[in-house]
């Protein structure tokens, strides 16, 4: 990893998010992506994103874990429950949760150093 | 001498959605293990998972057979629910016939399917009204897909 790269953690730093569980803080966040149909998320999400969400289900674990996302971004307060992110835990998966919309919370992303806010772009 | 396929079985439960998925997962970490590339693994576990959220919304479960190959990955999907009637149709992006409690969930895009064909290299399905739904799907280890 070079110096300077972003990480789940720093991501979290930088935006003021809440921690709803951090199990690989130092999971690197390159890019982003938003959005709450499953399957659209799942067939276009990059690995490494950050994923901007307003979906809070055990489902989101799976689109997650099998898109190898950096972390999961509840946006607007969507919080899931605490047996999900028991799981989320469990798989490795960092949730952090902000009471900001999803739109803010993009252009918050997009404005770090080191982010890469259009598909193509070098972090 | 013949290497032999690693096999790999999965149940998929149709009861609700707290388990969909874990085959699909399950499976990511055995190609993972065995050093599959990152986008090989990432295009058969998509895949697959799309199979597995349709056997759980449309057919209540069913299986899914993995045969890993050195060259390529293939899933075998069955289930015993009420098949597709236009295949064709079920096929087209946006198309879903899921009910409302399982589109509030995030499914039901109508992009199941879609993305398990645009994922794999090859697929087959086989179905029958009444009776169930069969989908091959190949992913292989070489393929221009893998640079999506």
């Amino acid at each position: 990893m070079t110096s300077g790269q972003l990480t789940a953690a720093e991501v979290r730093r930088r935006l003021k998010l809440k921690t709803l569980c951090e199990p690989e803080g130092e999971k690197p966040v390159v890019s982003g992506y938003a959005g709450d149909l499953l399957s659209w998320v799942m067939g276009r999400a990059p690995a490494n994103c950050a994923w901007v969400t307003v979906m809070n289900n055990q489902n989101v674990l799976a689109v997650a874990s099998l898109c190898d996302v950096g972390c999961v971004i509840c946006a607007e307060g969507a919080e899931p429950e605490e047996t999900v992110l028991e799981k989320a835990r469990a798989q490795g998966i960092n949730v952090y949760a902000s009471p900001r919309p999803v739109f803010e919370l993009c252009a918050a992303l997009s404005r770090l150093r080191g982010f890469a806010a259009e598909k193509g772009e070098k972090a | 001498m013949e290497i032999k396929p690693l096999v790999l079985h999965y149940e998929v439960s149709g009861d609700n959605f707290t388990g969909a998925g874990e085959a699909s997962v399950a499976m990511k970490r055995e190609l993972r293990q065995m050093g599959f590339d990152a986008n090989v693994i990432r295009r058969a576990a998509i895949a697959m998972y799309e199979g597995e959220i349709n056997m759980v919304i449309h057919a209540e479960g069913g299986v899914a057979d993995v045969n890993v190959l050195p060259d390529r990955i293939e899933i075998v999907l069955t289930d015993e629910g009420p098949g597709i009637a236009d295949v064709e149709q079920a096929m087209q992006a946006g198309f879903s016939t899921a009910p409302d409690n399982i589109r509030a969930l995030g499914f039901g895009a109508g992009m199941g399917l879609p993305n398990m064909k645009r994922y794999s290299d090859e697929m087959k399905i086989e179905t029958e009204i009444g009776r169930g739904t069969t989908v091959r799907m190949t992913v292989l280890a070489d393929s221009p897909k893998n640079s999506f």
